[in-house]
């Protein structure tokens, strides 16, 4: 991506300028807004937050919330805090990211230098598949893990997640290996390399870049993911966010809106991380992306 | 002898090994997304409640779904909220894109604080927002105990303008990727059509609403089929935010769908709902995706 360094030709006077910092500045302090409310309510008492202070800053100082959303918190009937879910969360997460870009890997392999008649329609019904609003899929779903005896377990998840990810790992790994030189690949088929030699000695090697975004797509997606959590896990399965939603949304007792908070942060910080030291790729690939279409 | 077969064999495993490799996905896909599909569509033809059932009953369902209150409510919000969360997107997207295009100090650190709502989950951010609205401890109560008593912002609470904070919560989460999306295309344009232009006279103004903004078309395009897709599949945002209420104010197909099928028993008529949603994010991605995949050609 040489072009996204390239300068703007459009020259602003002195006012336009500073009009325009000062409007960059303000909606970044929107965009900051939230996560200053989450941050500063979650190491406060409640009574701070219940008394008119929510946008001040902790008089008192405490990580109590953070320890309760974590191990004690009522979640469900149980009062084991958000810590179990977030296991669950890793447990599904691992596994579904790494199947679906290795799928998209080999995937976007043979579409791009192992090509056949009918190639491009496959390619299509596999992205339009990334598309669909799984509203459509939900019920016989449900009754596939259940035939299959994976209702309500991480692997029902784990299957769930690689299914409707193939699209978006498939599609980057093939914009990617498009552009890659097909010479290189007949020269060394001619040399009498194979198939899977040639993807683990030329292609692999130069794919870092690609996996990151695809890694960090899915990680991203996966983790966050609601619907498919909310419809198939079970008691032992649930994810982070189906945890997290249940804690908020508890009708009974005390709002306890700083634990809340600290328990939003945490189901926030593994994607957050993420895109903090790893961003960089992750924009960079999706702008390779909307430039090509 | 022997060795020619082995060597005959090599060849034809290996011109049938790429088909091999991806048949597995693809199985995946024709029977989880494809043959789930009519399954689906099957079942918003029978009388299925609790379970899946297998009598069929024609158009019944469709009709039903067409004379309930809640789903007119349903797709009522859903017109105001893909209008707005679509338009203002866009308007917010480009703006912010071409005043980040300006030589600006620190564009990167402007750049990651606009992109990070991107990262978060839906139930984060409907968390955030929802306390924040909250008239008895957000910004309402804020802004009261400090002295202005006669402060109200109470549409999280109210009927009328419920739906505009779900408007709220979902632009603040997508704004940044749109702004992306269009840098990314402001960076595509040669700058030796704008100097040309300059040199005849070419105000700002005149520049980006004559050269630049007509070159963003495909940017446009990608813009629009990513956020109706996503607006027509909201689902968590409205579950933390509102949970659908109050009343059915911020009710959308999703969460339609899901009540009816899983809570209600009315399996049909939420699978006929699901088809709907499905045809009209058909409608919006098979011809974008059919321009895009034959000009790669």
């Amino acid at each position: 991506m040489s072009v996204a360094t390239q300068d703007t030709a459009i020259r602003t006077g002195r006012v336009a300028r500073t009009l325009i910092y000062l409007v960059l500045l303000l909606f970044a302090l929107f965009y900051l807004l939230p996560l200053y409310v989450m941050v500063v309510n979650s190491v406060k008492p409640l009574n701070e937050i219940t008394g008119g202070g929510m946008m001040n800053l902790p008089q008192v100082f405490t990580l109590e919330p953070w320890a309760k959303a974590w191990s004690s918190a009522q979640i469900g009937v149980e009062p084991t805090g958000l810590q179990p879910y977030f296991w669950n969360s890793i447990k599904m997460v691992v596994p579904a990211v790494a199947i679906s870009t290795v799928l998209g890997a080999l995937n976007g392999y043979v579409l791009t230098k192992w090509r056949f008649r009918g190639d491009t329609i496959l390619f299509g019904l596999m992205l339009f598949a990334c598309f669909i609003p799984f509203q459509i899929v939900l019920i016989p779903m449900a009754r596939m893990l259940g035939l299959m005896g994976m209702a309500g377990t991480t692997q029902g998840l784990v299957l769930v997640h690689v299914v409707y990810g193939i699209g978006f790992t498939t599609l980057y790994f093939r914009n990617y290996y498009a552009v890659f030189p097909t010479e290189l690949i007949r020269a060394a088929q001619i040399d009498g390399a194979g198939f899977f030699q040639i993807f683990w000695r030329i292609l692999l090697p130069s794919s870092g870049p690609i996996a990151v975004v695809s890694i960090i797509w899915q990680f991203t997606n996966i983790w966050n993911d609601f619907l498919f959590g909310a419809s198939f896990a079970g008691a032992n399965s649930q994810p982070m966010t189906v945890a997290l939603n249940n804690l908020v949304q508890a009708s009974h007792g005390v709002k306890e809106y700083n634990v809340h908070f600290a328990g939003a942060i945490l189901a926030a910080l593994p994607t957050l991380l993420v895109y903090i030291v790893a961003g960089r790729y992750f924009v960079r690939g999706l702008m390779a992306g909307s430039v090509k279409g | 002898m022997a060795h020619v077969a082995d060597a005959d064999f090599k060849t034809r495993l290996q011109s049938w090994l790429p088909k091999l490799v991806l048949s597995p996905s693809l199985a995946l896909v024709l029977v989880f997304v494809y043959g789930f599909i009519i399954f689906s569509v099957y079942l918003s033809f029978t009388d299925s409640r609790l379970l899946p059932s297998y009598g069929w009953v024609g158009w019944e369902n469709y009709s039903k779904l067409w004379r309930l209150s809640h789903w007119e409510v349903s797709l009522k919000n859903m017109g105001i909220f893909a209008a707005l969360y679509i338009s203002i997107c866009t308007v917010l997207g480009l703006s912010l894109a071409i005043f980040l295009d300006q030589k600006i100090r620190a564009e990167g650190v402007i750049r990651t604080i606009y992109l990070y709502p991107m990262a978060l989950s839906f139930i984060v951010t409907g968390t955030a927002w929802k306390w924040f609205l909250d008239p008895g401890i957000g910004l309402e109560n804020v802004l009261q105990t400090s002295g202005w008593t006669t402060f109200e912002f109470d549409w999280i609470k109210n009927r009328d303008f419920a739906i505009y904070t779900v408007v709220l919560a979902a632009v603040w989460q997508t704004s940044g990727f749109v702004m992306a999306m269009f840098l990314a295309g402001l960076r595509g344009i040669d700058n030796e059509i704008l100097k040309a232009a300059q040199m005849d006279g070419a105000s700002n103004w005149n520049l980006y609403r004559r050269i630049i903004i007509p070159q963003l078309r495909p940017a446009f395009l990608s813009a629009f089929v990513i956020l109706s897709h996503l607006a027509i599949k909201t689902f968590d945002l409205v579950i933390a935010l509102t949970g659908g209420g109050p009343g059915r104010a911020t009710e959308l197909p999703a969460t339609f769908m899901y009540s009816y099928t899983f809570s209600r028993n009315q399996m049909g008529i939420g699978a006929a709902s699901a088809t709907i949603m499905l045809m009209t994010i058909a409608a919006i991605m098979i011809p974008y995706l059919y321009a895009e995949l034959r000009e790669k050609k």
